[in-house]
């Protein structure tokens, strides 16, 4: 009956990868002719999932009665929470795909196929309770990722940022498997509980070794400094809402997996990677911030702003504690409706042949031709930059409020200094948007869908979203809650 | 008499030459492929001996495991190579630069 009761647990992915199955073989016969078909019915059935996995959220699931196949795999809140951002980021990407692609004809039947099984792939990962599907995971998301950056074959852009990002990704698999050998080795067992009791005795060096390679290659998937060299080229060369998913989902996906491989696994340790985490934090808030500067494309600016962003939420799990991590959690639930009303506002930045427009410089006086859309940008731009009244705001100050409370006085103070020099650039953007000669370049119509989604997440960061913040702080702090559960 | 340690060593030296073929090599995009396999290999070869020492399956399993996805990740590593190959003409990696910034 162990087994059975394990499947009830996993239906999430189990609906995933059948449904993702069946709609494979409907892509065998219908072809591309099929793949608005697919869209729409991996759309339903993520939400499907969403319905799934949202039980454990509200009833903060945690401990052994959600745990499958031998503490492989939980279904707690932690990992409901993670997996809402998840299905969320995922289905946005398939409701923006279709009209992108269908302008240079590269809508292609496996798009939406590989979306599916990416997200279940980012399932695994924030589900794992041991190394062994924490790996499985992260390597069922990464080879469809890899396919999806260099989806739009006819572009060199789309192939180059595919070969870097596959180069980049497996050197970082490689790190991150090497640490978990290491270890394994070191402390005899794979699963993170026993880990963490291994971990309870003593660090011998080689587990500290283990340690620093896991976190390398988890810095890698998040993208935090110094491990960020492939974001901008990635993000700059993938299609747009290939750039979306990976600005959404693939990042709440390892950022939660960091989160429960630091807290839970190497929990018993906190000294052994805090010094680590503090160190990409700050790093990847500086290099963000100034790397930013001076870019004239888009993309490529939300590349760099994404870094950043990534060090704010590391501060969050700097802290080591119960508070710090529900920070986070809220720091990324935030930050991935950010970035879909970024990513869908640039997504409609189009000129008269459709042809998408992703220079700064071509937006000069975007508020006479669009204002509805420059204002949304504009938004969006203020949000990231965290100036109140936007709700980009409030997830910065939860994570500073936290690190304050865990003493890491000259961490927030460092990290507040740096987000000053990063409001620099998002202001610039709103300058040119509202300030510079008009050049009209943006005058392509936009689809109905992106019009609809950038009005629910524009709200969303509007000052409207602080009505959300008591069920947000809620919902986060029941999966933080289930995170430092520990038997 | 062949102990744990020299088999942690040889997969040290086998996954640092892998990590330098990928940052050092500056010809043939081939190589960083073998370069990500070798660093499997060394990662494979750690496993499956810390399996034999801790007398404990779950190494070999973990092996098993590891080649499998290398497989997958080798197939999907060609193909895109392929594709970029067909639009470029060429796998220099010096050449690999049409973005920066």
């Amino acid at each position: 009956m162990e087994l059975l009761r394990s499947l009830q647990i996993t239906l999430a992915e189990e609906v995933l990868s059948v449904s993702g199955l069946v709609l494979l073989l409907v892509a065998a016969w219908g072809g591309d002719k099929a793949a608005r078909l697919i869209s729409i019915l991996s759309v339903a059935v993520l939400a499907v999932c969403a319905l799934i996995a949202a039980p454990a959220l509200c009833g903060s699931a945690m401990g052994p009665d959600v745990t499958a196949f031998a503490g492989q795999y939980r279904a707690d809140a932690f990992a409901a929470f993670a997996k809402l951002l998840i299905y969320a980021g995922a289905g946005v990407t398939l409701i923006v795909a279709p009209a992108f692609f269908e302008r240079v004809r590269g809508m292609r039947a496996e798009f939406p196929l590989l979306v599916l099984f990416a997200a279940l792939g980012m399932g695994i990962m924030v589900s794992a309770g041991d190394l062994l599907a924490l790996y499985i995971g992260l390597e069922l998301n990464s080879l469809a990722s890899y396919v999806l950056a260099s989806m739009l074959r006819s572009d060199e852009r789309s192939a180059e940022s595919g070969l870097k990002y596959f180069v980049l990704g497996s050197l970082a698999s490689g790190i991150l498997l090497y640490g978990v050998s290491l270890t394994y080795g070191f402390t005899g067992t794979t699963s993170f509980e026993g880990i963490r009791l291994a971990l309870g005795h003593g660090l011998s060096t080689g587990a500290t070794f283990g340690v620093v390679f896991v976190l390398a290659g988890l810095a890698f998937k998040i993208s935090a400094a110094p491990f960020h060299m492939w974001t901008p080229d990635v993000y700059e060369g993938a299609p747009t809402p290939v750039t979306t998913f990976f600005a959404t989902a693939p990042k709440v996906a390892a950022l939660s997996l960091l989160m429960r491989v630091s807290l839970e696994a190497f929990g018993a340790q906190p000294h052994a990677w805090q010094q680590i985490v503090i160190f990409a934090a700050l790093l990847s808030i500086v290099i963000g911030a100034l790397g930013a500067i001076g870019q004239n494309n888009i993309k490529r600016l939300m590349a760099y702003s994404s870094i950043n962003n990534v060090g704010f939420m590391l501060i969050g799990l700097a802290c080591a504690n119960q508070p710090g991590a529900a920070a986070m959690l809220i720091y990324l639930a935030i930050y991935v409706a950010m970035s879909v009303a970024g990513f869908v506002a640039v997504l409609m930045l189009k000129d008269a042949d459709g042809e998408p427009v992703e220079a700064i410089s071509d937006m000069a006086g975007l508020s006479k031709t669009r204002p509805g859309l420059a204002a949304a940008l504009a938004a969006v731009m203020f949000s990231l930059a965290g100036i109140p009244p936007l709700f980009g705001f409030w997830g910065k100050f939860v994570v500073f409020q936290a690190a304050v409370q865990a003493n890491l006085l000259a961490l927030a103070a460092i990290g507040i200094a740096a987000s000053v020099i990063g409001a620099f650039y998002y202001l610039k953007v709103v300058k040119v948007l509202y300030f510079d000669e008009a050049t009209d370049k943006v005058t392509g119509k936009s689809d109905l869908a992106h019009t609809v989604l950038l009005v629910i997440a524009t709200l969303f960061i509007s000052p409207l979203g602080y009505l959300l913040t008591n069920w947000l702080h809620g919902l986060a702090g029941n999966a933080a809650a289930a995170l430092f559960h520990v038997a | 008499m062949i102990g744990i340690e020299h088999y942690v060593i040889v997969s040290a030296i086998l996954f640092v030459l892998g990590v330098l073929g990928i940052f050092l090599n500056r010809k043939n995009v081939i190589i960083l492929l073998m370069a990500i396999e070798l660093i499997l290999l060394s990662v494979n070869l750690n496993l499956v001996a810390f399996s034999v020492f801790l007398h404990d399956l779950v190494g070999q399993i973990f092996a098993m495991f590891v080649l499998t996805v290398a497989a997958g990740e080798a197939a999907i590593g060609l193909a895109i190579l392929v594709i970029y190959f067909r639009g470029r003409g060429t796998i220099a990696v010096d050449d690999v630069n049409r973005m920066k910034g």
